[in-house]
């Protein structure tokens, strides 16, 4: 036997098996052999592979296995030992990278299997944000759509556009087949169908509110499905084969201007609602879908807030429109009132004027009637007549005097007057009828009282008068007695006048006049119907006096002027009364006495003309010379001349007046006045001009103001009258004497 | 003969003016009163005059008329002759109306009036005279 290194195989070989696992052998290292080659050839293609190594071990593992098996081709026959031993190297690597592979499967699997379930993770993921998105999306499509209704409902403030529009836009936004919306009637039980998509002229079907569907959506701010039979669904015959489509109502809320008070929201209970019905179109399988729902609610709200906005300004445009009438009203009224006014107070001054002047003419010419020779009975007459007209003209005077009084227009003339004078004076006025009548008037002036005062001496004494006549009136016998004393405060303590608290000051005095008489008196309660107009104590004992009844009133508001206060007491008929009224007046400066200068009872010696030089242009000798006589009196040195030229050559500064006769025809006053003022230019240099004039009309006295004159004056001129003139000249440089 | 307020209340001869001149004088114009009373009447006669002559004219100037009568009118009211005035007032009326008959009716009364007042102003000058030349004196009414 020889020795071979050849080994032999432990089994004997059987011919048909060993084929079998010959070929086997062959296809499996083939196998594995192109396993890793497809391996390479598609990770290659892919992007993504992360184990690369682990793709070489593999690789590896399968080449050395195919090798294997390859190898194992070569052991069915006799082999050599190097066939063996690369056999058993080829076998022991095998085992070792794919033990390492094992080994490393282990590690792998788990994560690949992790990468699957993650990808299966994501994929869920995805699934659902594209759920959401889809439901954002319809959400976003939704608001849209309310955005646009909104603003297609607000931007009219017509309740029809806005109703009409709503159901247009949710027509179409929804694509509805109908809609339709039911207002409530004026008395609120029934709702009737105002306005619906598609048919033209919805006739007026109501249906009453109580039903129970009703009741359901009213209660409810949310959109309510509810069945298409029902009486506010069924609007149009069922024209689809199948199944109506879904229908849905919603409230409407009609808030109202009345609803909201100003510190509270509207109540909800006093709402009044409408009825919004959708329906789907019928004979599709749409439903409702929840946005959907939300849609019609928020487009039911706004409708409510663009109908609520519309009534609204309804409201405040007709209360501007009835602003705007009463304004005119007012105004109208207004101007009626300032045109009535007016003409009242032009009716008021023509009056004045045209009612005084006829009077002055009949008064005076009646009493210059009386002064000439008449028989009694033509005295009687004419007193008569004069007496009447007096009566009148103080009538007529009065009720003048009352309406300028009530006017506010009147004001007293203040001026420096002898207060003891003005009673005397009206004692003199009384003394003649109270002795008529027998009654014996007594005056008790107090010893602090003033002699002069500042005030209205005109109606003071008017007041005075009126006062003590009404005593007298009303006094059959008896006696009436006037005092006349200086208020002090105490003396107003009384009640009867708590309003009334004068204080005395330093330049002001209250007097205090009372007039007592033991005449027939008066009740309480007509004492203050006394200070009102035409308001007359109608008891028999008085009928048969005269006068209007505003004397009083008119006293009282003269008092009043003279911020005073006047009222009258009386224990009741036939006890007499006392009259009483405290003014306010003025106490004079002394400065104000050498004012009285012009006081009549002044008289004696010249003041201080003397050396005065005066010039006196008058062609007429004798009037010449009394004027000179009249100035020579007063202690002026006298210069005359006759004739215009004479006084222009002879005039200069020296000269402090020139006294010209302006009604010379054939001298013209006037020209001589120019050329004395073109002379003497500066104010101080000129003589003052002074004109005497025997015309009284205004056009006289117009034409020597236009010239320049600074005085005028009316012939005849008594000797007062020039002292006071020249004082008055010398005083204030000018003098015009009211003609 | 009458005082001077009898010749003013009852006739009216004489009005507040004459007064007015009385008050007037005074011892430095001791006869301020005849003064002007003698150059009142020489002025009126003239002025009588002038008128007789005016209207004696077969055209008669009413505007010379009516100057004359005007300073009379001045005078006259001046030293307070109040009829002599009046008369005056009268006269120029009926000169702005050209009435010529009664002009003259005016002329002669004016003449009248003036004669009167001039008596007696005179009258009661002398007596003043006699008066004061006895050593008396005129007791101021």
């Amino acid at each position: 036997m020889e020795s071979c290194n050849c080994i032999e195989p432990q089994w004997p070989a059987d011919e048909l098996l060993m084929k079998y696992q010959y070929i086997s052998d062959f296809f499996i290292a083939l196998a594995y052999f192109s396993i890793p080659l497809e391996l390479i050839y598609f990770v290659k293609k892919s992007a993504v592979f992360p184990y690369r190594w682990v793709l070489v071990q593999f690789g590896a593992f399968i080449v050395l296995c195919g090798a294997t098996h390859l190898i194992n081709l070569w052991t069915f026959s006799m082999h050599s030992r190097t066939v063996a031993i690369v056999m058993t190297t080829a076998k022991v690597f095998t085992a070792a990278v794919s033990c390492a592979t094992a080994l490393m499967l282990v590690h792998i699997i788990p994560d690949l299997l992790s990468v699957k379930t993650r990808e299966l993770f994501l994929k869920n993921k995805a699934a659902e944000l594209d759920r959401e998105m889809g439901l954002i999306r319809t959400q976003e499509e939704t608001g849209r759509h309310v955005r646009m209704l909104t603003h297609e409902i607000r931007s009219t403030l017509d309740r029809h556009t806005i109703l009409k529009t709503t159901l247009v836009e949710l027509g179409r936004t929804l694509a509805l087949e109908e809609c339709a919306l039911w207002m409530p009637t004026q008395t609120g039980l029934e709702l009737q169908l105002s306005y619906t998509l598609h048919q033209q002229n919805p006739v007026g079907y109501t249906v009453p509110i109580q039903l129970p569907v009703i009741s359901q959506v009213f209660t409810s701010n949310h959109a309510v499905k509810i069945s298409p039979n029902c009486p506010v669904a069924r609007l149009r015959p069922l024209a689809g084969k199948y199944m109506p489509g879904e229908v849905v109502a919603v409230r409407v809320p009609l808030l109202h201007l009345l609803n909201f008070q100003i510190n509270d929201w509207p109540e909800l209970s006093t709402k009044r609602y409408a009825l919004m019905v959708l329906m789907l179109p019928s004979d599709s399988a749409r439903q409702w879908h929840v946005h959907e729902l939300e849609l019609v609610e928020v487009v039911a709200d706004q409708v409510a807030v663009a109908l609520s906005h519309a009534a609204i300004l309804e409201e405040s445009m007709r209360a501007r429109d009835l602003l705007v009438v009463q304004n005119i009203a007012l105004d109208r009224a207004r101007r009626e009132a300032e045109t009535a006014i007016c003409a009242r107070n032009d009716f008021l001054s023509v009056m004045n004027h045209e009612m005084r002047t006829p009077m002055h003419a009949i008064i005076a010419l009646s009493s210059l009637l009386q002064e000439t020779e008449l028989t009694p009975e033509q005295r009687l007459m004419v007193e008569t007549i004069l007496k009447s007209g007096n009566l009148l003209a103080t009538l007529i005077n009065d009720v003048l005097d009352l309406s300028r009084l009530e006017d506010g227009s009147l004001q007293l003339q203040l001026g420096t007057f002898n207060l003891h004078a003005v009673f005397k004076e009206v004692l003199n006025l009384i003394k003649p009828i109270a002795s008529v009548k027998k009654l014996l008037v007594a005056l008790n002036l107090a010893p602090d009282l003033p002699e002069y005062a500042v005030g209205d001496e005109k109606r003071f004494m008017q007041t005075l008068l009126n006062v003590v006549g009404n005593a007298v009136k009303f006094t059959k016998e008896g006696n009436i007695l006037i005092t006349a004393f200086v208020a002090k405060s105490e003396s107003f303590l009384d009640s009867r006048t708590p309003e009334f608290f004068p204080v005395p000051s330093d330049n002001h005095f209250y007097l205090r006049v009372q007039v007592k008489d033991s005449g027939s008196g008066i009740s309480p309660q007509d004492i203050p119907k006394l200070f009102t107009k035409f308001a007359q104590n109608q008891s028999i004992a008085t009928r048969n006096s005269h006068g209007s009844g505003l004397g009083l009133a008119i006293c009282k508001r003269f008092v009043n002027l003279m911020e005073g206060h006047i009222w009258i007491e009386s224990e009741g008929l036939g006890k007499g009364c006392t009259a009483v009224f405290v003014v306010k007046l003025g106490i004079p400066e002394s400065s104000n006495e050498s004012k009285l200068s012009f006081m009549p009872k002044m008289s004696g010696p010249q003041t201080n003309f003397t050396g005065l030089r005066v010039l006196v242009l008058d062609d007429n000798g004798v009037s010449r010379s009394v004027t000179k006589g009249l100035l020579v009196h007063l202690g002026c040195d006298v210069m005359t001349v006759g004739s215009s030229e004479e006084c222009l050559h002879v005039v200069s500064q020296e000269h402090k007046v020139v006294f010209m006769d302006v009604g010379i025809p054939g001298i013209d006053g006037y020209e001589v006045a120019v050329h004395i003022h073109q002379k003497f230019t500066r104010r101080h240099e000129r003589p003052l001009i002074v004109a005497l004039t025997g015309n009284t009309d205004k056009i006289t006295k117009e034409n020597c103001m236009s010239v320049g004159m600074d005085g005028v004056i009316l012939k005849p001129v008594s000797l007062e009258k020039m002292r006071s003139v020249l004082l008055g000249l010398l005083e204030h440089r000018v003098l015009f004497e009211a003609i | 003969m009458e005082t001077v307020p009898q010749l003013q209340r009852k006739l009216g001869i004489l009005d507040d003016q004459f007064t007015q001149l009385q008050e007037l004088q005074d011892e430095n114009n001791p006869d301020f009163v005849v003064e002007v009373v003698t150059l009142f009447f020489q002025d009126t006669e003239r002025l009588l005059n002038e008128l007789a002559r005016t209207l004696d004219q077969q055209t008669i100037d009413f505007n010379r008329l009516d100057a004359h009568v005007h300073q009379l009118k001045g005078s006259s009211s001046s030293v307070g002759a109040q009829r002599v005035q009046t008369v005056c007032v009268l006269f120029r009326n009926y000169s702005e109306e050209r009435n010529i008959e009664e002009c003259l009716k005016c002329l002669q009364q004016l003449k009248q009036e003036f004669y009167f007042v001039k008596n007696k102003l005179e009258t009661l000058f002398k007596l003043e005279k006699q008066i004061l030349e006895a050593g008396g004196t005129i007791p101021v009414q």
